[in-house]
């Protein structure tokens, strides 16, 4: 369901003019923009927005479980151009089964414990994270404690 | 967490373990440090010893009952965290409001900013070595506690914003308390100045030390104090204004140094700002008015009405017992706390509960550059480097 004034975004504009593939669907909720990108341009698409578009600073990396629809995870990707103060979320969705993708870390560093804490708590791998080991749980902790099908209390 | 590798580096480097319980770390910080005689080769920060799942626990919450959970993520910042959270509630729903509650949430987070900022300062006084700074910092803190507690009932963990607005009328009195900090605190500020500002162990401490470019800064994401001393003006306040923010007339203070030095500047100045935002607040602020928006269902209705109207009951206990339910869609929210951008992104499927809150905390951004900040420097610089980043452990592991 994309608005008519969602598709006018120049960023949505220019990215579907790099590559007409590149955005899958785009997104208007209370004023904020959500680009959903398929995974496998993920790398390439973050490397055009960062790079020619000017969105050099990676505020944050949340990931959704939206257990037990498939495709169960959501990576939102938030996105700050400080020349034109503008913000822009890039949403890819994943498997629920081995659910993987490239890490962001060659576009934007932050990424590297952003990617660690989903990996952490949802059990995303990321390929070609520098480090990608538990951050806040104990190394020997079984099981990705945020997602849906995890008891809130945890296994007794 | 980490294992220590003694095979890592070369043969004569030695691997100290630094934390978690140390008294420079501000809580339960450990930070794995490679030794080449006293020059730090390679520092790794190892979190997660204050973790409490407070994103977990929020999805078995309703919404109103999350606010007390948001106290406790940065807790020497607290109205910083409920007014993210609340501002993010209220974006979801499409709540305006009232004018008088934004100007008094500005008031109090400005209050918020001073108070961290003084324990900020006091800390990293004491940390390297200014033992009185610190004293006279937490005497001045306590006034602002004060001034919570008059306002709130509580002197930290305040949840005193509230979706919609306040939770209570401010009582009678309190503009009097908030002029007599503001009055002295000028003074005071020049008082820790005069202590550290010329000091020559204090430069010699801190000039220099802990350099981050801009351009590093920006790649690791770091926002807030830290990187407005590396030269890049971004302060959410005048970027993406909130809560009023655009009414007010106050500087964004940068500083190009890119040190711990020009990080101290940079907070001092911002704390002399604060007080300019308040003393404006203090004038805005009119003395009558509603102190929450006025929205059937998911505002809790005023306690006369409640107590004399069916309806006013039946919306009480609605409230009180289901909560209420946001359309279903996403909102990013975004403050400057005191520590940096502080984001709430949050997730509504129709139901009463958050399908999925997610704290964007500053600190656990901003302590990645550690490793940057200390690495090829002498092992007592790590102290300087831990406390520039001004972290807050509960923050960092939320």
């Amino acid at each position: 369901m994309e608005s008519e004034q969602a598709g006018k975004n120049p960023v949505v504009q220019k990215l579907r003019d790099w590559d007409s593939q590149a955005v899958a669907e785009v997104i208007d909720f209370r004023g904020e923009t959500t680009v959903v990108v398929p995974v496998r341009s993920l790398l390439r698409t973050c490397e055009v927005l960062a790079r020619d578009l000017g969105f050099t600073y990676l505020s944050d990396i949340t990931p959704v479980d939206r257990f037990p629809l498939e495709p169960r995870f959501e990576l939102n990707y938030h996105l700050l151009c400080l020349d034109r103060n503008e913000r822009l979320r890039v949403r890819v969705k994943l498997p629920g089964k081995e659910p993987l993708l490239h890490s962001v870390t060659p576009v934007w560093p932050t990424a590297n414990w952003h990617e660690r804490e989903a990996f952490d708590l949802f059990g995303i791998r990321f390929d070609g994270h520098p480090d990608l080991t538990r951050i806040f749980m104990p190394d020997e902790w079984e099981g990705y404690p945020l997602r849906k099908d995890y008891p809130v209390e945890g296994y007794r | 967490m980490t294992t220590i590798d003694t095979a890592v580096g070369p043969a004569e480097a030695m691997v100290l373990n630094m934390g978690p319980q140390h008294p420079s770390t501000h809580g339960v910080l450990r930070v794995i440090l490679e030794l080449d005689g006293e020059t730090v080769l390679k520092a790794k920060p190892v979190i997660g010893y204050l973790h409490t799942g407070i994103e977990k626990s929020c999805e078995a919450k309703t919404y109103s009952q999350c606010i007390t959970l948001t106290d406790r993520i940065d807790y020497l910042a607290p109205l910083s965290n409920n007014l993210a959270f609340c501002l993010a509630a209220e974006r979801l729903i499409g709540i305006e409001v009232p004018k008088r509650a934004q100007y008094i949430r500005v008031l109090l987070t400005e209050l918020t900013r001073i108070s961290s900022h003084l324990v900020w300062l006091g800390t990293h006084a004491i940390d390297l070595g200014a033992m009185s700074v610190f004293l006279y910092c937490f005497r001045e803190r306590e006034e602002i506690l004060k001034i919570y507690e008059y306002v709130s009932g509580q002197r930290m963990m305040t949840s005193y914003f509230r979706i919609g607005g306040l939770a209570l009328e401010p009582p009678p009195g309190w503009l009097d308390q908030v002029k007599r900090v503001v009055d002295v605190m000028p003074g005071h500020i020049d008082a820790y100045e005069e202590l550290l500002t010329e000091n020559r162990i204090w430069i010699a401490r801190t000039k220099g030390i802990g350099y981050l470019s801009p351009e590093d800064a920006m790649a690791m994401g770091i926002s807030g104090p830290l990187l407005r001393a590396s030269g890049v003006p971004y302060d959410v306040r005048k970027v993406f204004p909130y809560s009023s923010y655009d009414e007010f007339d106050f500087e964004m203070k940068t500083s190009n140094d890119c040190d711990s030095y020009a990080r101290y500047t940079v907070r001092v100045a911002e704390m002399r700002e604060s007080l300019k935002i308040i003393r404006q607040a203090m004038d805005k602020i009119p003395a009558e008015g509603p102190f929450r928006a006025e929205v059937p269902g998911v505002i809790p209705p005023s306690r006369e009405e409640m107590k004399t109207s069916i309806e006013g009951l039946i919306y009480h206990f609605k409230i009180f017992t289901e909560g209420f339910a946001p359309p279903p869609g996403e909102v990013y929210q975004l403050i400057e706390s005191p520590r940096g951008e502080l984001g709430v992104f949050m997730a509504s499927d129709g139901s009463a509960k958050p399908y999925r809150v997610k704290f964007r905390t500053p600190s656990f951004v901003n302590l990645q550059s550690l490793p940057k900040l200390c690495e090829g420097r002498l092992i007592a610089d790590v102290v300087t480097c831990i406390g520039t980043t001004d972290i807050v452990l509960g923050e960092v592991d939320r």
